[in-house]
């Protein structure tokens, strides 16, 4: 007995040690594997593996170094000088300088279908002023610019691949990320190896990634139970109880990056005016009034969200303080409706066919009926409603939007005045201004002024009713160590490892 | 047999073009603009404008099936807007996935189907049949994706003896493939079963009480050798002619125990690229569908041709 435990041990330490597979589970297919094409969450998951950027965000939000070392903005805010990582290498052995960091923002800026051209299209050129320093120069200040780079815009990719293969990329990207693409059925399984020369190797415990799309929550989560996924991303809000209670799991629940909320047509188009809370400001004021906060994350979200009332949330640095969301007080929205002389206002509510915006309308129409409002809910399949919203088609939208780190990505396109995205129809020069004034500022003191100014005028004038901030929730093995609940729900590989 | 076989080839240009108009008409009335749902939620102005140009969007219907039908006609299906990958290869990763889906479904639902039918024929009246019949009509009624997720609650996460989802190549690994299979293809073949089940104990019933069992049995043979060699041989022939039907239902069956067990076959596919509006993807394997049925049906008519001399006129 004893002799053959010697042997055991023996034997162990012979063998060398043990491939290690990490296997997560994604919500769905990723689309193209092509920084410069790419537009799903799920993808950002798989890129987290493939693809380093110039920055990265941290669990505070804060921007930090990455394949970039360090950066600094020219007097006028028109330029961003970068300095880059020294001996870094793509999968292919190419080497990272800054001749590589100007093909790929080129490359995102100009080939066809490009998903990044719009958070770009201030950089006007990318000089390379010495092997690893790169400048940005900008048609004119635009402080977004460095948040924006810590996403696919930030991706730099081996301009030999990227040239050998050209719209085919995305059959086998070629990036400098911790690792590297191996195969992709669709549909099945996206499988990504440990790149060896990696610049931060010690920092990587697997020796491969396997990423599976598992559409349905419930087989999402029975594939973590019985051992087949070490990690889940987006779990469902009614199974946190039962995996709290579980120790051989561990969960981490992330507020997200966006918000949900209503739009309101203020445009003064023929819908806008149907109904009266596109006329009036005060109704709006009333209609929001209606509104439990707290009941609408309990019945839509069984609780796993964050109530707020602007476009990040108040877990978010960018949150003005100052102004917390109202408190329900039915009373005074029909003292506001009866001071806008409106009887039995009526409208129509407009929402995608899922069944959390379903939920959302639902318990809306439910609330707003106590202050007189007569909600009708118009379930519409979300292509069809995209259209509807995007020609002013509709009179209130329940709306989601998956957010970006930096606000003004949050904020800008949806209420700036004629923006492709601001489907309320708001425009009011002083926000415009506003607005304007925050992209020029690189102080981020005076821009979180500026954004507190921006939230106290569109809380008056209501073009969009923010109401909470869903929670992210990924579920794991308890074997797992080292993960961090960075706010953009990615899974980042540095520092995770079994126990 | 020339004449024929020119005549029957004929009238399949017809109905392909047919086809063809129906599939392509049918995708657009979809509402919705498919560039916006494709451009994804940043709905980039550019990108838009791109992917209208790229798919021919901003041309009036006829010329995009014009578009479309040559391409077609050259063999090429076009590719998946969503991951940019050809629409045949992707027809051709995906469906043998879904033939071994369907034809071990078709397993479990023969192997059940008529031997509760044989049980509940030859017992009729007492609990055995009773038994029988409350199975049946429990399977016609259970949905796939609910008898599903309870496999996988028991199979995989209580006892943890199978894997919950996914899917493995029989030419990678073929207890593994196996392992992949059993749960969905007994969930796929539940339904059937209970129909067969219900088809089998009929026909059973009605030739058990026929002329020639009873003289069997009068005879002196055993009721097994009646039941299983005089009897069953006949009542076998409807069902088989049913399970043959079947087998194509089966196939488009598989959509939600596909979507349910994440197997990576012709149903996910198709549902996938419905939700994600890539409608070349809607397109193309409706078409080659099509095409298959049309092909088989051919087939069929050439075989009754070569067995009855009565159609050789």
């Amino acid at each position: 007995m004893r002799f053959a435990r010697i042997a055991a041990l023996a034997l162990a330490a012979t063998l060398p040690v043990a491939a290690q597979t990490l296997r997560v589970g994604l919500g769905e297919d990723p689309d193209v594997l092509d920084p410069s094409m790419a537009r799903t969450f799920v993808g950002r998951i798989v890129f987290a593996s493939l693809c380093d950027k110039l920055v990265d965000l941290d669990e505070n939000m804060k921007i930090v170094p990455m394949l970039a070392t360090s950066w600094e903005w020219s007097a006028d805010g028109k330029a961003l000088t970068m300095k880059l990582r020294p001996n870094v290498l793509f999968h292919d052995g190419e080497k990272l300088d800054a001749a590589a960091v100007k093909y790929s923002i080129e490359r995102h800026k100009t080939i066809a279908g490009s998903n990044r051209k719009g958070e770009l299209a201030p950089v006007t050129s990318v000089d390379v002023i010495d092997p690893l320093t790169v400048r940005f120069n900008l048609s004119g200040p635009f402080a977004p610019l460095i948040a924006v780079l810590t996403d696919r815009a930030g991706m730099i990719v081996s301009p030999k691949a990227a040239q050998a293969l050209g719209e085919k990329f995305n059959t086998k990207p070629v990036c400098a990320g911790p690792f590297k693409f191996v195969e992709r059925v669709a549909q099945d399984r996206i499988v990504v190896e440990r790149f060896p020369q990696y610049w931060n190797k010690g920092a990587i415990h697997f020796d491969k990634v396997v990423y599976l799309p598992i559409v349905d929550a419930t087989v999402r989560l029975a594939n973590l139970k019985s051992g087949q996924l070490d990690f889940i991303e987006r779990m469902a809000p009614s199974d946190v109880p039962a995996m709290k209670g579980d120790r051989r799991f561990r969960i981490t629940q992330a507020v997200e990056l966006g918000y949900q909320g209503i739009t309101i047509n203020i445009s003064g188009n023929e819908h806008s005016q149907k109904n009266p809370l596109g006329k009036d400001a005060r109704v709006r004021e009333a209609f929001e009034l209606s509104l439990d906060r707290d009941a609408i994350v309990q019945v839509a979200q069984d609780g796993e969200g964050l109530v707020g009332n602007q476009w990040v949330s108040p877990k978010n640095p960018w949150y003005a303080k100052s102004l917390p969301p109202p408190k329900r007080d039915v009373a005074r929205a029909k003292a506001l409706l009866k001071e806008a002389g409106v009887t039995n206002p009526s409208f129509t509510l407009m929402a995608g066919t899922t069944s959390d915006a379903q939920r959302v309308a639902q318990v809306v129409q439910a609330m707003a009926k106590d202050a007189g409002f007569d909600v009708k809910i118009q379930a519409t399949e979300f292509a069809t409603a995209l259209k509807l919203a995007d020609q002013g088609q509709f009179e209130a939208f329940v709306l989601a939007w998956s957010g970006r780190p930096d606000p003004d990505t949050n904020l800008y396109q949806f209420i700036f005045c004629k923006q492709p995205q601001n489907n309320a129809g708001y425009c009011n020069p002083q926000v415009d201004a506003l607005l304007t004034q925050e992209r020029v500022t690189n102080d981020a003191a005076a821009r979180a002024k500026l954004f507190e100014q921006i939230a106290a005028q569109v809380h008056k004038d209501r073009p969009i009713i923010y109401l909470f901030h869903r929670h992210w929730i990924s579920a794991y093995t308890a074997k797992l160590s080292g993960l961090k609940p960075v706010p953009d729900a990615l899974v980042r590989l540095q520092d995770l490892k079994f126990n | 047999m020339g004449r024929f076989l020119a005549h029957r080839l004929a009238a399949i240009v017809p109905t392909l073009f047919l086809v063809s108009v129906l599939i392509f008409g049918l995708q657009q009335l979809l509402p919705g603009d498919p560039a916006l749902a494709i451009a994804g939620e940043d709905r980039d102005e550019s990108v838009v404008q791109h992917l209208r140009e790229k798919f021919h969007l901003n041309d009036p219907i006829p010329v995009r099936y014009g578009y479309w039908i040559r391409d077609v006609l050259h063999g090429n299906l076009g590719e998946s807007v969503r991951i940019q990958k050809p629409v045949t290869e992707l027809i051709l990763e995906k469906l043998p996935v879904t033939i071994e889906l369907a034809t071990l479904a078709m397993f479990f639902a023969l192997v059940i189907g008529i031997t509760a039918g044989i049980v509940s024929a030859v017992f009729k009246g007492t609990p055995f049949d009773y038994l029988a019949n409350v199975v049946a009509l429990w399977g016609l009624s259970t949905p796939n994706f609910w008898l599903g997720i309870l496999l996988i609650l028991l199979f995989s996460v209580q006892l943890g003896w199978l894997p919950a989802s996914g899917y493995v190549s029989p030419f990678e690994d073929l207890k593994a493939n196996l392992a992949s299979m059993v749960m969905p293809a007994f969930v796929l073949g539940n339904a059937f079963a209970a129909v067969l089940m219900r088809h089998t104990r009929s026909a059973m019933l009605q030739v058990l009480s026929a002329d020639y069992v009873r003289t069997a049995r009068a005879k002196g043979l055993e009721e097994r050798v009646v039941v299983l060699r005089h009897a069953l041989r006949n009542a076998l022939v409807p069902v088989i002619t049913l399970g043959a039907l079947e087998f194509g239902a089966l196939l488009s069956g598989a959509v939600l125990t596909e979507q349910v067990f994440s197997i990576p076959g012709f149903g996910k596919l198709i549902v996938d690229a419905v939700f994600n509006r890539d409608y070349l993807v809607v397109q193309g394997v409706v078409l080659f569908t099509a095409t298959v049925y049309v092909t088989l049906n051919l087939l069929a008519d050439l075989a009754y041709f070569l067995v009855n001399p009565r159609m050789r006129g």
